[in-house]
């Protein structure tokens, strides 16, 4: 899941379904290129449906850079998993990493599309969250 | 004002904690199977799975902790299961532990006990955005944390528990995964609530059992 660090916004997606991650994943880099830090995760320790903190805090760590990262994710508790994750990053990253609300497929597709074009982190959250409104 | 089995807590030996921090971890792994069924009707069918995966993994961090203090053998307890849980209930039910641990002092008062749960239950409100009244696990630890600041004994608390459960069968699910399904929420009992539950008479009973011995 390693990506070249552009500077942008990077991508995090969190699905309780591996195969979900990859593909949503997939969509992204199809659609939007390699210009954004892209990394996915899903599946409990055991490898069976769910999240897990581990992994979150991982996929976060591969994307990080002062740019920020934007978390896309699927049901209850990939989000909660994620705020978790985010807490337990160290103090001067953790107001750089959001939990979007947004679709996890459609977020993330947008959501790097925004970042691809060097955007803001609050701008790829807000058009991720847009989805919905 | 009987101080039931909590006193007790601050005299356990490493030894006796750890016995009693393994009975309660084992409650949760043997009811592993009616969580899964309670869960099937309005969850996604993986509580009991969930939590049997992070109370073994806290069993076999056990003896790792023989000659911590109470507050880091509960935040690493909590640790563990916000790591090896997997569903929502791991940041739930780990971050109980972990603001528990915490707020509670070496050698705690009844007092500190209060003061440690009400802060712990407000860490989990904020890490859920829940409230009471939601069919969700606070529906059980609030009602018994109000029990244990009134001063209630070690039956009080355990009766509380199972019937705080009880509750949250004719209860409308607000948050959680039970939520998707509106009104067909009603008439089942919550899994959180129950995991809660066990999990509190389990700490009384294994607390009571130190007493007398």
């Amino acid at each position: 899941m390693n990506s070249p660090n552009s500077g942008n916004v990077g991508i995090v997606i969190v699905s309780h379904s591996l195969k979900i991650a990859e593909g949503a994943a997939d969509m992204v880099r199809q659609m939007v290129g390699n210009a954004v830090p892209l990394a996915w995760t899903g599946g409990d320790v055991d490898g069976g449906l769910g999240t897990n903190v581990a992994g979150i805090l991982a996929a976060i760590e591969t994307v990080w850079s002062p740019a920020g990262v934007a978390v896309l994710v699927d049901l209850g508790g990939a989000e909660t998993n994620s705020e978790m994750a985010v807490e337990m990053l160290p103090e001067d990253r953790r107001a750089r990493v959001v939990v979007c609300n947004a679709p996890v497929v459609e977020g993330a597709v947008i959501a790097a599309t925004e970042s691809s074009g060097g955007s803001s982190l609050a701008a790829v959250k807000r058009s991720a969250e847009e989805f919905y409104a | 004002m009987t101080t039931g089995t909590l006193t007790n807590l601050l005299n356990l030996t490493p030894a006796e904690s750890l016995a009693a921090l393994r009975a309660f971890a084992e409650s949760v792994i043997q009811h592993a199977d009616e969580l899964t069924s309670l869960d099937q009707a309005i969850g996604d069918g993986d509580h009991g799975l969930n939590m049997r995966r992070g109370f073994e993994a806290v069993l076999a961090t056990l003896p790792g902790l023989a000659d911590k203090s109470l507050p880091e053998m509960l935040k690493s307890i909590g640790m563990t299961l916000v790591m090896k849980v997997g569903g929502a209930s791991g940041p739930l039910v780990g971050t109980f532990f972990m603001e528990f641990g915490k707020a509670i002092p070496e050698h705690p008062t009844r007092a500190d006990i209060v003061a440690a749960t009400d802060k712990a239950i407000n860490a989990v409100k904020a890490r859920g955005r829940s409230e009471a009244g939601q069919k969700t696990l606070l529906d059980v630890l609030v009602p018994v944390q109000a029990v244990l600041a009134g001063g209630g004994d070690a039956g009080a608390i355990a009766t509380e528990a199972a019937q705080a459960a009880d509750r949250t069968t004719p209860m409308l699910a607000i948050r959680g995964r039970a939520s998707f399904l509106g009104e067909r929420s009603i008439g089942h009992m919550d899994p959180g609530s129950r995991s809660a539950s066990l999990l509190i008479v389990a700490a009384v009973k294994a607390l009571e059992f130190e007493a007398r011995s």
